[in-house]
């Protein structure tokens, strides 16, 4: 029983990742209709605002240290970051340490910018031009975007580490009453799937409770009524297009303790993203968050050594293998809507 | 000529005069000039050119004229590359056998693939392409990889079928049943054609030029002729037609009664020959065959070159893949210390700035300039450098080439 809880919990982080970035494809995809192959270089561009506000944090001006000295006898200059000039020094050296979850604070403003002005400024020209097309002015864009963050951070991985008190790991085995030790679970990756939760929850609760929520899922079934009503549908759509763009930088930011970011990331997840979006049934938020939880899951399942005994190397086709038997027996994925994308 | 309208006619002989005068053609700068590092004329460089040429005119095929749009066609050239390295591992060095059976092998995986992946269109057969060639570079990379027979046959076997992620590579162990097991001075042998090694060269000095013809360039550049004349005589036959109008309007073709799958699927499987093929000629030229010919990001490049060529152009896709090929191989050799050079006319504070400005779209950043290109042709040029070309020759022709642009032999891809 224990193998199977640790294993579903691994599958939970990873989960996490696919479900956060599923969902703001489908909110792209529901609502302009665009198949947006840069969704992963906002994935990837929420991790380095990570990056970048820890290199804000620890910019820092050399002073004299009295009280030490060098080899020569002469005083020691040593970096003192700007922000424990403004704050003091204990106060200072937390914040550094909260680089990370203060990332969430910079990277909204950021990425829902970075999301309304690719909208506005190229998608917009793509609503009326075929599939085919918008794939490829997306991923041309998320080459461009890939290639810039590799311009000004390097190609290497940047380690961002997450908060001092969150380092540890977490033993559910003695929690849930198993031997101590037989389930451990790194306390960041808890929080990144609470933080999941909570961005996904609120998504949805944003779209079911608020007028603006409302409007946009009445937009989403049938635009041009919706238009010809008097509202202006097109702004409401470009303010998602940020929120989806806010959505998977924020899964970027929290990801960066987990793995450290490099310029490839982004890629790297899309291509899963995809086959979860086309799984969960394309334009379908539950169905995208569902199929993310559940092709984590079943990867982290995959990944047994007993099971790769048997079937060595289906950890690594696991995911393709279901997209293809889901996409060939069900075209419209597990919660997809009938007549939505389905030939 | 060669069953052939007048106007593809010439196309065929303008590529086979640029093909064979190649070595001259890409080497416009003297050796040793400050522009010589522009030069594209060395055997590598061009094979590679004409390879990938083989490799977008067969994507060209499907997509140009099915509309149908594979992130996955680098699992053929993958399999391309390991079927022509067991044939030189089994048999003997000689390339047309391993081309023979890397095109055979693609062929049989593109009619599997092909089968399943078509029963979808659109974006969904866009991502089935792209789960089949990640499978592929899966199993490519680790299971397949696994010795089933343990240590003893390690000669042969290095790592099971495919090399694992070091790739598959020429042993002195390899049995080559059909020719010699070594060369004569008891190094690997070398691939060839009927004893005329791919790597042999000559080279003519003329002046301060130095041009050099390499046999390898010049097998690949017929091979290419040749592929290039089969998509010129697909493109104009019914069958070409056939894929236009599915591309059109699938649903029309139904009504007429017609039933659109084989057509796709054979152009599906032709183009992953084609792939094969390249795949073959890539092995032949350097005998080694590694996984990542499979990953994503080479199927992501063969899309790049036949868009930023002109899709469902007959000449666009080997341009594409002429103009990232020398991007990749020449603008990325540019580094800060040359553009110093290049604009050391200019006042010093002047002269930091413009090479600071140019400095991240090349040399390393290369791929920036890239995005950016391919963005601007997927904007503002869908039919890529032939329309482009196109455009321009309109404008000096005025109003009386508006005829010639309608004809079938440049057609942009809608």
């Amino acid at each position: 029983m224990d193998w199977f809880i640790l294993q579903l919990l691994n599958g939970l982080d990873k989960g996490s990742a696919y479900a956060l970035i599923a969902l703001g494809l489908t909110l792209i995809f529901g609502t302009l209709g665009v198949v947006n192959f840069a969704h992963g270089a906002l994935f990837m561009i929420g991790a380095f605002c990570a990056v970048t506000l820890s290199r804000i944090l620890t910019l820092s001006h050399q002073v004299v240290d009295e009280t030490k000295t060098d080899f020569l006898g002469n005083p020691l200059k040593v970096d003192v970051p700007y922000v424990y000039d403004i704050f003091g020094e204990s106060m200072g050296a937390s914040i550094i340490d909260w680089a990370v979850p203060l990332s969430i604070l910079f990277a909204i403003p950021v990425m829902i910018g970075i999301g309304v002005i690719m909208e506005r400024g190229l998608i917009k020209h793509f609503y009326k031009r075929p599939h085919a097309d918008q794939i490829l002015v997306t991923f041309g864009l998320a080459i461009v975007l890939q290639e810039i963050i590799k311009y000004y951070f390097g190609a290497n991985p940047i380690p961002t580490p997450a908060p001092e008190a969150f380092t540890g790991s977490f033993d559910f085995g003695a929690l849930l009453g198993f031997d101590p030790g037989s389930i451990i679970y790194p306390y960041w990756r808890i929080i990144y799937f609470i933080f999941a939760a909570i961005i996904i929850g609120g998504v949805f609760a944003f779209l079911q409770f608020t007028t603006f929520g409302m409007v946009v899922r009445a937009g989403m079934a049938d635009r041009e009524t919706v238009g010809l009503l008097g509202i202006n549908i097109d702004r409401r759509f470009t303010i998602m297009f940020g929120l989806a763009a806010a959505v998977a930088g924020l899964a970027g930011v929290m990801y960066t303790p987990i793995n450290s970011p490099n310029y490839h990331m982004g890629m790297d997840f899309l291509v899963l993203s995809f086959v979860v979006v086309v799984v969960g049934g394309m334009g379908s938020l539950p169905g995208a968050v569902l199929a993310g939880f559940l092709l984590g899951i079943l990867e982290s399942f995959a990944s047994m050594r007993e099971v790769i005994e048997i079937l060595p190397g289906i950890n690594q086709v696991i995911i393709y293998l279901v997209a293809i038997i889901i996409l060939l027996t069900r075209p419209r994925g597990l919660m997809g809507r009938k007549g939505v994308m389905e030939d | 000529m060669l069953g052939l309208e007048k106007k593809d006619a010439t196309l065929l002989l303008i590529v086979f005069g640029l093909t064979m005068l190649a070595p001259f053609l890409l080497n416009p700068f003297p050796e040793g000039s400050a522009m010589a590092q522009f030069n594209a004329g060395y055997p590598d460089l061009m094979q590679r050119f004409v390879i990938f040429g083989i490799f977008a005119i067969g994507f060209n095929i499907l997509f140009g004229l099915t509309g149908y749009l594979s992130f996955g066609h680098a699992a053929f050239l993958g399999i391309g590359s390991y079927a022509a390295m067991w044939m030189f591992k089994l048999f003997g060095m000689n390339v047309i056998p391993a081309l023979a059976l890397s095109v055979v092998m693609s062929g049989l995986f593109a009619v599997l693939i092909g089968y399943v992946s078509l029963r979808r269109s659109g974006i969904y057969f866009s991502i089935l392409t792209l789960a089949f060639a990640m499978m592929s570079y899966a199993l490519a990379y680790s299971v397949l990889a696994t010795d089933m027979d343990g240590p003893d046959r390690q000669g042969l076997l290095q790592k099971g079928l495919t090399g694992g992620e070091t790739g598959l590579q020429l042993t002195l162990q390899d049995p080559r049943i059909l020719g010699q097991k070594a060369a004569e001075d008891g190094n690997l042998p070398v691939p060839n054609i009927f004893g005329l090694e791919m790597r042999s060269s000559a080279e003519l000095e003329l002046g301060n030029w130095v041009f050099t013809f390499s046999a390898g360039y010049y097998f690949s550049a017929v091979v290419m002729l040749i592929a290039f004349y089969l998509s010129i005589r697909i493109f104009r036959s019914p069958f070409g037609m056939m894929l236009r109008a599915i591309k059109s309007n699938q649903q029309r073709l139904n009504y007429t009664g017609l039933n659109p799958k084989p057509y796709t699927l054979a152009a599906f499987v032709i183009s992953g020959m084609y792939a094969g093929l390249a795949g073959g000629l890539m092995a032949s030229m350097d005998p080694l065959a590694g996984p990542e010919r499979m990953f994503w990001t080479a199927s992501g490049e063969v899309v790049l070159m036949t868009i930023l060529g002109g899709a469902g152009t007959l000449i666009g896709p080997v341009l594409g893949a002429g103009a990232i090929k020398y991007m990749e191989n020449i603008l990325s050799k540019i580094n800060s210390d040359i553009l110093h050079g290049w604009f050391a006319f200019l006042p010093d504070g002047l002269e930091d700035f413009v090479v600071a400005i140019i400095y991240p779209f090349i040399g390393k950043g290369w791929h920036l300039t890239l995005g950016l290109i391919f963005m601007a042709v997927v904007i503002f040029l869908p039919g890529g450098l032939v329309e482009a070309g196109q455009r321009v020759a309109r404008m000096f022709r005025g109003k009386k080439a508006e005829d010639d642009s309608k004809s079938a032999s440049t057609e942009p891809a809608e």
